[in-house]
């Protein structure tokens, strides 16, 4: 499953790298903590997080992340923006709190395997 | 005592203390260059999550630093040098979830008392050494090919 169906089926906003939705979703990580994100998620993941800084972008391009949603309506920052843009990420914001959105994106995953 | 005729390549970095706008470049930089070698993938995976947790510790903690690269036939090393306040207690700040990181870094997802015990874990030899009021040297290496019996 690519970013725009998971985008399409969740109503979720991009905010960046549009040309880059047709990156495949392997897996998802949800969390704050930017050490245990490094640690433990995937290449291929959805990083799932409201941490809205620009750090956001350079752990999402060393661990290939899938791409970056946002939850609970959190605008990512101008120069996270700016920095998401030049490394080519995706950022996308979701208007659900992440204990929902973790759940319904793994339920489409599930069903997409 | 290491064999200086086996290096392949040696890059280094500077960091600057305090400055989280640019936190993670030196790691993605060094990540690119290892995987322009072929090297295994879990090389690669590991070496940029244990340069990361140390490029942010530099900036995090120190006033500078410098973290280099050095690529042997059979290994990956970083190294991480850096002036800064030093750590007391390394047994201490070893221990996963102890941090001396302040608020704001905090709010920014660091200082969850992850990264030297991050270091640690992905690392096939890690080294810590540290000077109060001076500084820290980490050193940490990854085997490239699995060791011999």
């Amino acid at each position: 499953m690519d970013i725009a169906a998971i985008a399409k089926e969740l109503n979720l906003e991009i905010r960046s790298a549009r040309d880059r939705l047709e990156n495949i979703v392997t897996g998802g990580y949800t969390g704050d903590l930017l050490s245990d994100v490094m640690a433990n998620s995937h290449a291929g993941d959805i990083w799932i997080t409201r941490q809205v800084h620009q750090n956001i972008v350079a752990i999402a391009t060393l661990k290939e992340h899938a791409g970056i949603i946002l939850v609970n309506s959190c605008e990512p920052a101008k120069d996270t923006l700016e920095r998401a843009k030049q490394e080519n990420v995706p950022i996308l914001v979701s208007r659900l709190g992440a204990f929902e959105l973790t759940g319904k994106i793994y339920n489409l995953l599930a069903k997409d395997k | 005592m290491c064999a200086a005729e086996n290096i392949l390549e040696k890059h280094s970095f500077d960091i600057e203390g305090g400055n989280f706008s640019n936190a993670g470049t030196v790691s993605t930089k060094i990540k690119s260059i290892l995987k322009q070698k072929n090297l295994p993938d879990d090389v690669v995976r590991r070496s940029a999550i244990v340069c990361y947790e140390a490029e942010i510790n530099i900036v995090s903690y120190a006033k500078k630093g410098v973290i280099s690269l050095t690529i042997r036939p059979n290994s990956v090393q970083i190294e991480a040098d850096d002036e800064g306040p030093g750590i007391p207690n390394i047994e201490l700040a070893m221990q996963q979830g102890y941090s001396t990181a302040n608020q704001q870094i905090r709010e920014m997802g660091f200082g969850a008392g992850m990264g030297l015990h991050n270091i640690k874990t992905y690392s096939d030899i890690f080294d810590i050494s540290s000077e109060v009021d001076k500084g820290t040297f980490l050193k940490m290496t990854i085997h490239t090919q699995p060791a011999k019996d």
